[in-house]
């Protein structure tokens, strides 16, 4: 008997776990909670959450887990509120932007407390590390005229050195019986950047040495220019979509992006090296304080019928170019196979290639002194990558839906011409970066 | 007379790439009509929506996994955004 309640005592805590969800953002979001039990019920029954876990780790490097809860109410007169939080935790190494040697190397951590060894023939990675971020985003879209629809959101983002705050604004017009949308929208985000150890001055030598001895903080401190910096982000994005008959649909989108203020970072260094390729030096890296991005994306899908099991064919493909000189082509592509009446499997297959920044350079070579910009980061290197994994989701009971999935990321870095000394060529200067990303997704 | 074929062949040239540009053109409004009348030619009627309403035709079909996706490739590639706002939010990069 005392089991049996005890089962049913469960099976309630269950089905509350929505409500309690429910009644738990309406407090958060300060709008009146209604106390009658049925009312409760009711207002349960509108929100729709996804949940989702993701673990994403790269071999010998960085390692993050991140959780995400997401809620959507859609009111009355197609009002639709959305609330999202995401918290996510990262640790491991990171490439500090200094190349492998055929010696072992020493550097200070960015902190200026204490420093680290990478052995021979390995790219230094940073291995400091660790930081835990909370996000909040809120969405709030209704119609504002007949096929006429606005939107606008806030994002708040906050990890132990950065703090990013958001808004955005988006209206979009339908014709053609709904067959037709044009959309634009604008966003802004302000972000301070506030590392430990403050920001390094730009191509100031990283000191190495004794960093327990009695004027090791004041030198330090000459390699320092401030403890923050800004940078806003200025996004506008124009799109059309249109509906082509009862198996498709496309969307083409262009996106131009501003961003301005302090956009190196202050984590990276580019070694100098002798005629010999031996370093000498490792100076802290430059970029300018401005950049333009613009981008164009195109994507479409298409339900095949019966003979092709009903398949969803999602691709689609986005040119991005920039004032630093990088251009990119993405192509990504899933397909959506249902597998019996209520599951589906679906791969996914992504391509990546970018060109360099033009200031973009491996290492400095012959110990020339260096002005300008200069960044080694692999990141604004030439480099391809491609993502293979699969997704497997099963709707279970009442509707919710689990889904498992399961990807491999591989980054291989290229030499964009640079002729290199020939000491070098036992290390290896463009290290290929793997990772595997898993998630588990929950939707009730 | 060299001379004169040279004037010759110049006009020609101004001539020809006039009649390009203007083909160019041409091409460019009829390509502009022919989409513009497409678009309202295609698409479907309120009951055929029937497929295109299923949440895997949606243009982003699960938003998790793309918050997810843009997170990771924003943080470990040069390129950002394009379906989405590409903005700032962490100081992954």
């Amino acid at each position: 008997m005392n089991n049996l309640n005890k089962k049913s005592k469960k099976t309630n805590k269950k089905v509350n776990l929505k409500a309690a969800l429910s009644l738990a953002t309406s407090a958060l979001l300060g709008t009146s909670v209604v106390t009658a039990p049925v009312a409760q019920a009711k207002e349960a029954d509108e929100w729709q959450f996804d949940s989702a876990f993701l673990v994403y780790s790269e071999v010998d490097r960085v390692s993050a887990t991140e959780a995400i809860i997401a809620g959507t109410k859609t009111f009355d007169n197609d009002e639709i509120l959305s609330l999202k939080l995401t918290v996510d935790a990262l640790t491991g190494a990171s490439a500090n932007g200094a190349i492998a040697q055929p010696n072992a190397q020493t550097f200070t951590r960015p902190s200026g407390n204490g420093q680290y060894v990478t052995p021979a023939g390995e790219t230094p990675l940073d291995d400091t590390f660790h930081d835990t971020r909370v996000q909040l985003n809120g969405q709030w879209t209704q119609p504002l005229a007949d096929n006429i629809t606005g939107s606008v959101g806030g994002h708040f983002s906050k990890e132990y050195d950065y703090l990013s705050l958001g808004v955005n604004g988006n209206v979009a017009y339908d014709f053609n019986r709904k067959n037709s949308t044009i959309s634009m929208g604008l966003s802004y985000f302000q972000d301070t950047f506030t590392p430990e150890g403050g920001i390094p001055k730009p191509l100031s030598s990283m000191l190495v040495g004794d960093s327990s001895s009695s004027d090791w903080d004041a030198e330090f401190a000459k390699t320092r220019i401030s403890d923050s910096e800004d940078k806003s982000t200025t996004d506008l994005l124009v799109g059309f979509t249109q509906v082509i008959n009862r198996r498709m649909i496309t969307a083409f989108n262009y996106s131009y992006s501003m961003v301005d203020g302090y956009l190196t970072d202050p984590f990276k260094v580019v070694s100098v090296l002798n005629s010999d390729g031996i370093a000498q030096d490792y100076i802290y890296e430059n970029r300018p304080d401005s950049r333009v991005k613009q981008s164009t994306f195109m994507q479409a899908k298409y339900h095949f019928d019966d003979s092709l099991l009903n398949t969803v064919a999602d691709v689609s493909y986005r040119y991005m170019w920039d004032d630093w000189g990088i251009n990119s082509h993405t192509i990504d592509t899933r397909f959506t196979i249902p597998v019996g009446a209520a599951s589906y499997i679906e791969p996914h297959i992504r391509f990546y290639q970018q060109s360099a920044a033009d200031f973009y350079q491996p290492y400095i070579g012959d110990g020339k002194a260096q002005t300008g910009f200069v960044s080694a980061d692999y990141r604004i290197g030439e480099m391809t990558a491609v993502t293979v994994g699969a997704k497997y989701g099963v709707v279970l009971n009442g509707g919710n839906e689990l889904s498992f999935r399961i990807e491999y990321y591989r980054q291989m870095p290229t030499n964009a011409g640079f002729v290199d000394p020939q000491r070098l060529n036992s290390v290896d200067l463009y290290p290929v970066v793997e990772a595997v990303i898993a998630q588990v997704s929950y939707s009730f | 007379m060299k001379a004169n074929k040279a004037v010759f062949n110049t006009l020609s040239q101004v001539n020809s790439s006039i009649v390009h540009s203007s083909k160019v053109k041409l091409i460019l409004l009829t390509v502009m009509t022919i989409n513009l009348s497409a678009c309202s030619s295609l698409g479907v009627e309120p009951w055929e929506r029937d497929l295109l309403a299923k949440k895997e035709m949606a243009l982003t079909s699960s938003p998790v996994d793309a918050a997810l996706d843009d997170h990771i490739y924003f943080s470990k590639e040069a390129s950002s955004g394009g379906k989405s706002f590409g903005g700032g939010g962490c100081g992954c990069n």
